[in-house]
């Protein structure tokens, strides 16, 4: 287990090694930076001065790895359009979106089981058939389409709920939170929804044709055989062996779910990571491009690693030393 | 080869494909819809009542006509309505789809090119080449297409001349689009070359001389063409999702050449003050297309894989 | 041998399956009838298609829709249970008859401890606690020739090997006492070296409790080693049934003949294997009269017009109109 968890680390590395050198190369040759910092009319000197401090004068792979260095320590350099570090700005942003992430992936995981394996179980009943309809357009309906259209019914005809922003916030150290006040709970409602929703459809159908598959196994027959009774088969038997391969893919949803928010944020003018990538690339921030890429990148590498883990407690036979011992 | 592909679709033709076809009301509807939607789309110039970008036709009286109803300075009636600028929002839906169809079209295609062969070439060749091929396709794969797409967007919007970046922006929707969904057909396509590439006829045309060119096209390839026109159309319904996606982001389509979801954006722009046709028409249409493609692309997976069911 | 056919566990008469399909109405099991006694094991035998499964998921009440019981009936212990409701049928299962399926590899739940399926079988059947279930799980698995079950309670299938996974499943099938077992190939995915072994464990088990079973196999071998009568079925339908001595050295149906023929461990000492020419027809595409008639070299007129010939349970060993004689030189 320890060397398959090891290899999936050193996997995640390269891939972070990759990004990094993407990032790098956006910084170092999208644009030249030095202009980027001090503008067109820059004395000559300053900018012999500014590249030797920038360091941009050195070999490039030393400026690979003094960028990776200094990305590690949380340095992403200054960007182009606020002229503050690109730490803080991600700091600052960083709680909007995890906030949101958390609520809308909790809605979409719970909902999307729910409903998976309620479709299965029922496959021809008529509720089955047509929230399997249903979430057909579900896919085909672009995320800001629901989001708009969320904000139409629930905002402008009925005006219950807000149609931007967080509402107020408490801060708890340098964390800012929506969880805590009435109208930032209230704020996280339409935009949570928007972005849970397609996660959740894919989960659903996913599920169901997981179920299903299960459903027809051997060992579903022998207990049906055995006279277990029908809960005791669906829900012990069938359910937890669709979760396995279904455990890989939420994982990955959860991923989407972060970079889905860019549109969610963008619709809902959600102060959160996404709205401050688009806004980055409207304006060809590099700086900010560059460190939302890498932080993105560690979030994914992280919540694979954390699902590889998982599998460990959900399927025995992953655990290879412990049948080693018993073989 | 155009006899063996004309033989493929009239056996096709015969064969239980066109019996299931005709016997799905759903495939049937859809495939009604997408065909309507993209001659609309081809016939735009000369369908749609006004060229909505030649400010000569336009008229700004016009401006906010509701659907339907006759403008209350000019007269002029407007069946979809007008937006801010007088435009007749069902000639920018037409043009708007026009472009939206172009650009996921030409995105599938080129996804499809580079995936079909790359997944070729590691699959055939092997070694190093599926290694370094594969790595990579894990690698993006790690990363929704849509994060993908912004970041080639962003590259090339940053590698661009300022003056050129409108009229570059379509092109550049293209290749990010493209570039960020090759993976699944690279991978289709190479699983199914190691499997052929096993079998007795490929390994007899390598012993009497075929070079390898050859064989991956006149042997490989078609055997992996209805798994590849599956995903093909899958790909499609989510190519103008992301368009329109990046489009409504304002990291698509600029509002010189509008898209689908450039519509949408501005008419975004209208929701709190009340002129919902200029945000709803386009709305519709895009679900229209996206969904009806998307009922294609599921019916045919189910019709060419009947395991799958 | 002295089995009680007078109060039989199993009694099937004119069972008849129906699958409703695009093509038409198809019958895989077609007006069968027999009778199994306790501690009595019958083999039934056929090619695959023959509707020999389809006969044992109808006697435990697992059709797979669109298949269902369309005539006939079947009981246990004299008792009809082809119309229990679900709920009934599902608390017989298990607890009155049990069921070996052909894969012992993929019949246990690969992410359960072998205890735990046993335990919740033991415990949905009987009134039993977590402790004294655990001991009886304990036990079965002891009885079924697993050492050391203490420990190998808490095993995963995927810790033993394909022999004792079959041997966890007869303890899974027996745990709860059922009076009929149906093993459906119990021993086509295993070892040869360890069919035997189970062929001869399921046989002392089932003697010492007196539990009938319903042995589906397409190897007469295991047929000829294990059964006390045997069943041949052909086409959804019962060609010969009879005593397995008897019917292995002078079966009556030309079928069954060609297939015992056709079998190298029931026609040792032969010179050479014959074949049956041509297969079984498509259950879409059945002739009138006898479904054997087309590959037959007895056929005659009567043999491809009007019904079938039958075979009753209580009467005559042969589904034939021109069976073959004792005491016939073959042609």
């Amino acid at each position: 287990m320890l060397a398959y968890i090891l290899r999936r680390a050193a996997q995640s590395v390269l891939v972070l090694l990759v990004v990094g050198l993407i990032a790098f190369s956006m910084f170092r040759f999208i644009g030249d930076p030095i202009d980027n910092m001090l503008g067109q009319e820059a004395q000559q000197e300053d900018i012999d001065r500014l590249r030797t401090e920038l360091g941009l004068d050195a070999p490039l792979l030393v400026q690979y790895v003094r960028f990776l260095s200094s990305a590690v320590q949380g340095d992403f350099g200054v960007s182009y359009g606020q002229g503050r570090p690109v730490a803080d700005i991600l700091a600052e942003r960083a709680p909007a979106t995890l906030e949101l992430a958390l609520v809308s992936g909790t809605l979409a995981i719970s909902f999307g089981i729910v409903f998976g394996v309620f479709t299965a179980i029922r496959r021809n009943g008529f509720a089955a058939q047509a929230i399997m309809s249903l979430s057909l357009i579900g896919v085909s309906l672009p995320t800001f389409l629901i989001g708009i259209l969320l904000i139409y019914v629930f905002s402008v005809e009925l005006g219950w709920l807000p149609s931007f922003g967080r509402g107020e916030t408490v801060e708890l150290g340098w964390w800012t939170t929506g969880f805590a006040t009435r109208s930032g709970l209230l704020a996280l409602i339409l935009p949570s929804i928007t972005l849970g929703l397609y996660q959740m459809t894919l989960i659903m159908r996913l599920v169901r044709s997981e179920m299903l598959e299960v459903l027809r196994q051997d060992y579903i027959r022998f207990a049906r055989a055995r006279g277990l009774r029908t809960r005791t088969v669906y829900f012990r038997h069938a359910l937890v062996n669709t979760l396995v391969p279904v455990t890989t893919v939420i994982g990955l949803q959860l991923g989407s779910i972060i970079a889905f928010g860019i549109v969610t944020e963008t619709v809902f003018q959600w102060p959160g990571l996404g709205l401050l990538f688009v806004n980055a690339i409207q304006f060809v921030d590099i700086p900010v491009m560059a460190a939302y890429l890498m932080l993105i990148s560690v979030m994914f590498v992280l919540i694979n690693l954390f699902v590889d883990v998982l599998y460990f407690f959900i399927d025995p036979r992953l655990r290879v030393d412990r049948s080693e011992a018993s073989a | 080869m155009s006899t063996s592909i004309g033989l493929r679709l009239r056996n096709a033709l015969d064969s239980d494909f066109a019996y299931l076809f005709l016997r799905s009301p759903v495939a049937v509807l859809s495939a009604f819809v997408v065909i309507v939607l993209v001659l609309a789309a081809i016939f735009a110039p000369l369908i749609s009542p006004q060229d909505p970008f030649n400010p000569i036709e336009l008229n700004l009286m016009n401006g906010f006509t509701p659907p339907g109803t006759p403008n209350a300075f000019t007269g002029e009636s407007f069946w979809l309505g007008t937006d801010d600028q007088g435009r007749d929002v069902f000639s920018t839906i037409l043009h708007g789809m026009r472009i939206s169809l172009f650009v996921g079209v030409s995105a599938v295609s080129f996804a499809l090119l580079l995936g079909v062969t790359l997944g070729l070439l590691a699959g055939y060749v092997g070694g190093w080449t599926d290694t370094i091929i594969m790595r990579v396709a894990d690698v993006q794969l790690t990363f929704p297409a849509i994060l993908v797409a912004m970041l080639i967007f962003g590259i090339a919007k940053g590698i661009t001349p300022v003056e050129y970046r409108d009229q570059m922006a379509i092109w550049v929707l293209i290749l990010a689009i493209g570039l960020s969904d090759w993976v699944q057909f690279a991978r289709v396509v190479r699983g199914a070359t190691l499997v052929e590439k096993g079998r007795e006829y490929v390994q007899a045309a390598q012993l009497i001389g075929r070079r390898p060119g050859a064989i991956m096209l006149r042997h490989i390839l078609p055997n992996v063409l209805s798994p590849v026109l599956v995903i093909a159309t899958i790909s499609l319904a989510l190519a103008i999702i992301a368009e329109a996606t990046l489009s409504f982001l304002g990291v698509g389509a600029p509002p010189t050449q509008p898209s689908l979801g450039t519509l949408i954006r501005i008419g975004q722009g209208f929701l709190f003050s009340g002129e919902w046709w200029i945000l709803l028409f386009p709305s519709l249409t895009l679900l229209a297309l996206a969904l009806s493609v998307n009922l294609l692309g599921d019916w045919l997976r189910d019709a060419l894989n009947p395991r799958l069911k | 041998m002295g089995h009680d056919l007078a109060n039989p566990v199993l009694s099937l008469r004119d069972l008849t399956v129906e699958i409703k399909t695009r093509r038409g109405l198809l019958k895989p099991v077609d007006g069968v009838s027999f009778d199994i006694a306790p501690g009595e094991i019958l083999g039934i035998v056929g090619e695959s298609g023959a509707g020999k499964s389809m006969t044992g998921n109808a006697v435990i009440g697992l059709l797979d829709p669109p298949a269902r019981i369309a005539g006939g009936e079947v009981r246990l212990a004299g008792q009809r249970i082809d119309t229990l409701s679900s709920e009934e049928m599902r608390r017989l299962r298990g607890k009155q008859i049990g069921m070996i399926f052909q894969d012992p590899l993929t019949s246990l739940n690969p992410l359960l401890r072998i205890g735990d399926q046993l335990t919740e079988t033991i415990r949905t059947h009987l009134d039993l606690g977590a402790n004294a279930a655990r001991e009886r799980a304990i036990a079965a698995l002891d009885e079924v020739g697993i050492p050391a079950a203490e420990e190998r309670i808490n095993s995963y299938p995927h810790e033993f090997s394909g022999g004792m996974r079959q041997r966890a499943v007869i303890a899974l099938t027996l745990c709860a006492e059922p009076s009929l077992v149906i093993a459906d190939e119990p021993t086509t995915a295993l070892d040869v070296s360890v069919q035997a072994q189970i062929i001869a464990l399921l046989k002392r088990l089932c003697r010492q409790r007196g539990v009938a079973v319903m042995l589906i196999t397409h190897d007469i071998g295991v047929i000829a080693e294990a059964a006390d009568r045997i069943a041949v079925m052909y086409a959804g339908r019962m060609a010969e049934i009879g005593d397995v001595a008897e019917v292995l050295r002078r079966p009556r149906h030309p079928y069954a003949d060609g297939l015992l023929s056709s079998t190298p461990a029931a026609s040792a000492g032969q010179a050479r294997l014959r074949q049956i020419p041509g297969a079984m027809p498509r259950l879409t595409a059945l002739p009138e009269g006898c479904a054997f008639a087309a590959r037959c070299e007895r056929a005659q007129d009567r043999c491809r017009q009007g019904a079938a010939p039958r075979l009753e349970a209580d009467n005559g060993r042969t589904a034939c109109w021109f069976p073959i004689q004792h005491g016939e030189v073959e042609a």
